[in-house]
């Protein structure tokens, strides 16, 4: 794009789930309704619309956001992974934990938790981590509660998820 | 929320020509916060300039031991860089203190420094509020004040500044560096910005066609001796009611070098001068650190609701010592 603003609205390009879509959209548009409401992808949830839920999170190249505060114009180009194009050993343990009631906040927690793993491994500290300059510690339960906590769950199902992440991390 | 055009920028010049060419336009870090306000309508710009593509997402070692972010560097990425973690360990914990992990994942440098007040009146665009509109009246002032600010404020705002990674930063004599069509120029995160008085809606000396580009932390061996501790609503994912970013060196039991700030208390990251005055060369007791908390809350004036804050505040600021003397550093 050029020095010359853009006039309400664009067309970008986004990579979901391995897929490409090409999609004009209004700039005020957040990626999560241009994928709930242009894709189809409902999968990804609205809490709040405000960045104090979770229930949104997505994973752009990997690395898990809010896409309730991203706009979708800022985000061309770029790979999208939503909870339908997630495969991972995360969704049988929430199952198999308890890690849900009515569901709403799932698909977040699940990206979220694929996210964090990540983060983990890569040696990222968290507000619980004990040393700072020890970077391997295991996923201790704390850890998983304050990695998480970007993740509301209205039904109050933080047991079964912690439990649920802990089994896949450890 | 109102229609705006949207410009992607590549390098710094086209930024800085981009946000002059346009009285309304502002820049777009992470979005975090700007984006929610154009939301509520309480920031409503006709242009975004992303500056996210810029080349200033690098975080180098100075010469002095120093260290130079970059303002488009992650806040998640700051916070978990090993200089940082090692060498100023208050300003990872105060970062990894903020927001959640997807929002600092999200977050800039630039944009956590710029990120307004969460007064619930300046959200609310049906309430008086002098920073949202200059001279509407203050709608905190007599109203619902559990947030609000003890220190620092008047009586035209007593809006709080809600960042904790700019309280490490400030305790840590950090710099901020900006760049417009005129040049660049540094200022002193201590100044950078404002108190209230009766501008309440100027909050920061950068000027509206100025970008952050960096912000330089100096070699300050005592960090490497630090803690940050907050104090919220619950355990994490909420503003700090209190929080206090603390460096400390002890030798033969006097405290040799001290660095002191406090968050979630004024319109500004609030370094406790007074605190370090009354710390420095005083043994390294219980007592001592009693007076220095005193001495940081001497001028501190509540709201009603927010009275418990500076108990609050001389409290932990006195744990925050006492652990450092006990635990030692968060490294
Ligand atoms: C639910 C929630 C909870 C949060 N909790 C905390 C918390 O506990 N502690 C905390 O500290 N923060 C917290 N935050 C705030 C968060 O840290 C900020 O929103 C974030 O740091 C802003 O960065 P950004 O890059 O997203 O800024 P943006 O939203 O992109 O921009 C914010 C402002 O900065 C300006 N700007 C951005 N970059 C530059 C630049 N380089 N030069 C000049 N101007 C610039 C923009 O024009 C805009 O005015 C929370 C946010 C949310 C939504
Ligand atoms: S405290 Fe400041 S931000 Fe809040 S209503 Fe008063 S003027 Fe507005
Ligand atoms: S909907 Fe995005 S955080 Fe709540
Ligand atoms: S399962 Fe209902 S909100 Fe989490």
């Amino acid at each position: 794009m050029g020095l010359t603003p853009s006039t309400a609205s664009s067309v970008i390009s986004l990579h979901i789930n391995g897929e490409k879509h090409q999609l004009c959209v209004d700039h005020r548009t957040s990626l999560l309704d241009v994928l709930r409401e242009n894709v189809g992808l409902t999968g990804t949830k609205k809490g709040c619309d405000q960045g104090a839920c979770g229930a949104c999170t997505v994973l752009l190249d990997g690395v898990r956001i809010n896409s309730c505060l991203a706009l979708a114009v800022q985000y061309d180009d770029r790979e999208i992974t939503t909870i339908e194009g997630v495969d991972h050993p995360l969704q049988e343990a929430f199952v198999r934990h308890d890690g849900f009631q009515c569901g709403y906040c799932t698909p977040g927690q699940i990206c979220s938790a694929i996210g964090m793993l990540a983060e983990h491994k890569g040696g990222a500290p968290s507000a619980a981590t004990e040393h700072l300059s020890e970077s391997d510690g295991e996923l201790s339960d704390a850890e998983i509660r304050e990695r998480m906590s970007g993740n509301l769950c209205r039904c109050g199902a933080y047991n079964g998820i912690v439990a649920a992440i802990g089994e896949v991390a450890r | 929320m109102k229609s705006f055009s949207y410009v992607a920028v590549s390098d710094v010049e086209d930024a800085v020509r981009a946000i002059a060419a346009e009285p309304n336009a502002k820049f777009l870090g992470g979005g975090t916060n700007l984006v929610d306000l154009m939301r509520e309508n309480v920031e409503r710009p006709d242009v975004l300039v992303d500056i996210t593509r810029l080349p200033l997402n690098g975080i180098e070692e100075l010469p002095d031991s120093g260290i130079r972010i970059g303002a488009l560097v992650r806040n998640s990425e700051l916070a978990a860089h090993p200089v940082i973690r090692t060498r100023y360990p208050m300003l990872s914990q105060a970062i990894l203190h903020g927001a959640s992990a997807q929002l600092r994942n999200m977050a800039t440098v630039g944009g956590n420094l710029m990120q307004r007040t969460r007064c619930l009146y300046f959200y609310d665009s049906a309430s008086p509020c002098n920073k949202r509109e200059q001279g509407s009246g203050c709608t905190a002032i007599g109203g619902f004040t559990r947030g609000h600010a003890i220190l620092g404020a008047s009586e035209h705002c007593i809006a709080t500044h809600p960042s904790d990674m700019a309280v490490a930063l400030v305790a840590l004599d950090a710099v901020v560096e900006v760049r417009s069509e005129h040049g660049t120029r540094r200022i002193p995160l201590a100044d950078f910005h404002r108190l209230p008085g009766s501008t309440p809606h100027i909050e920061t000396e950068l000027a509206p066609d100025e970008l952050i580009t960096a912000v330089e932390v100096p070699g300050v061996p005592v960090a490497a001796m630090s803690r940050y501790r907050k104090v919220r609503d619950r355990a994490s994912y909420a503003f700090a009611l209190v929080s206090v970013a603390a460096a400390m060196e002890v030798r033969d039991g006097r405290v040799s070098a001290v660095r002191l700030a406090l968050g979630g208390v004024a319109p500004k990251p609030w370094r406790a001068h007074e605190a370090e005055e009354a710390l420095l060369g005083a043994p390294a007791t219980e007592e001592s650190f009693g007076r220095a908390a005193d001495a940081a809350l001497a001028s501190a004036v509540g709201q009603g609701d927010n009275d418990f804050k500076i108990d609050l505040a001389r409290r932990t600021l006195v744990a925050t010592l006492r652990r450092l003397l006990t635990e030692g550093s968060a490294a």
